[in-house]
């Protein structure tokens, strides 16, 4: 564990694992969309409503992967204070808030023409919301105080606080009699899914999953960047004029 | 050493205390939590029944009637101990049919019939192609949702 927390060899190894991250996100999503729009036959009772399924589905597990990917490295922060592990719970927001966001949306979409409604406050649906805001809570948290070190203890806590919403999401279906359908795949009896649903739904989720890898490791190098930059500017700061010299180096903002 | 060790208990006794408290609070509120009545709640009366509310459940085959004006459809929800009549004018969603599951909203009047001003349709965890669902019927060993497709 210790070995990878080292920024530069996080540096080497991850750049030598973001082509095989696209080259898997791209190959699973291209096979995985072509399966599930037009090779998956349509749902007995759903018809051809149920390929949003296939992109719907991926995004709430994301939604969720995210989140308790998030919590677990902000643990790892605020236990054990590496830097490293701050910075992947932070790197990783913006995607999970995205993710929970397509959920969100495309479940509206699959709502109006199977249930009759584009939203309810049930269990499900409700969690979820709260999750999409835990996140941008989350994101504003981190942008709210300068200081890297203190955003991210106050960040992590927030963080693991809403872990308790994580099993509210996953039970709700089973604790309270919801609108929302009970789990389909990820149940204890096994998939309810006819396999000829259930791969093309597999490889769009192996798909989400490799194009997450893939952003969060650009999305790391992007923050370890700007770190340098910011130590290289507070040291050259103390050396010389700071009326000169900087305006060369992108602004923190931007870079942000 | 040491810092780290109380760091880390700090985190699993926050996060303990945190899903009690929790699990305490969405205990204390489950009765606001589902989302729809079952038939039997509403026949054991223990629901403010002059209050609006959601009624869920399956249509019950053989019940469903289109009035005389084509817009108002009879039915009876039941969850197969229990059946609440409901009458409904409106657009139904394509999911509605006999044998489906069903969420009503609306309020029951003086007769004992449940006046509906939304009807949404609810479906269960299964998919599969309609060859499939049809050969697992003619086989008898599957009565799937929505009795005629």
């Amino acid at each position: 564990m210790h070995r990878f927390a080292n920024p530069a060899r996080f540096a080497r190894l991850s750049a030598r694992a973001l082509p095989w991250a696209w080259a898997v996100a791209g190959l699973a999503l291209g096979s995985g969309l072509v399966g599930g729009l037009l090779l998956a036959p349509a749902d007995y009772q759903q018809g051809d409503s149920v390929r949003i399924m296939f992109v719907h589905v991926p995004s709430a597990w994301m939604a969720m992967f995210v989140y308790a990917f998030m919590a677990a490295a902000s643990a790892v922060g605020l236990i054990w204070r590496h830097a490293l592990a701050d910075i992947a719970a932070k790197a990783a927001a913006p995607l999970g808030a995205g993710f929970t966001f397509a959920a969100l949306a495309t479940g509206s979409l699959w709502g109006q023409p199977m249930w009759g409604t584009w939203w309810v406050w049930d269990a499900r649906l409700t969690s979820v919301l709260v999750l999409f805001f835990l996140y941008l809570g989350y994101i504003a948290l981190w942008q709210a105080i300068e200081d890297p070190g203190k955003a991210a203890r106050a960040a992590a806590i927030l963080a693991l606080v809403g872990v308790v919403n994580l099993p509210i999401i996953k039970f709700s279906v089973d604790w309270w009699n919801t609108l929302h359908q009970p789990a389909s795949v990820l149940r204890l009896a096994g998939p309810t899914i006819h396999s000829s649903m259930l791969w093309p739904l597999l490889l769009m989720a192996v798909g989400f999953k490799a194009y997450f890898v893939a952003v969060l490791l650009l999305r790391m190098h992007a923050e370890l960047n700007w770190r340098r930059i910011r130590a290289l500017r507070l040291t050259a700061g103390e050396s010389t004029d700071s009326s000169h010299g900087f305006a060369t180096l992108p602004a923190e903002r931007a870079s942000l | 050493m040491r810092p780290k060790r109380r760091r880390l208990w700090a985190v699993v006794a926050g996060l303990g205390a945190l899903g009690a408290a929790a699990a305490l609070v969405l205990a204390a509120f489950e009765d606001n939590i589902v989302f729809f009545r079952s038939p039997s709640e509403v026949a054991s009366n223990s629901l403010p029944t002059e209050r609006r509310f959601r009624l869920g459940g399956l249509v019950e085959t053989g019940s469903l009637r289109k009035a005389g004006d084509g817009v108002t459809v009879t039915f009876r929800v039941t969850d197969l101990a229990h059946a609440v009549p409901v009458s409904y004018r409106g657009l139904l969603p394509d999911l509605f049919r006999e044998g489906q599951g069903v969420v009503a909203e609306g309020q029951l009047d003086a007769n004992g019939i449940f006046q509906a001003s939304q009807i949404l349709a609810k479906h269960d965890e299964t998919y599969m192609p309609r060859e499939v669902a049809e050969a697992l019927r003619k086989g008898g060993h599957w009565k799937g949702e929505g009795e005629g497709q």
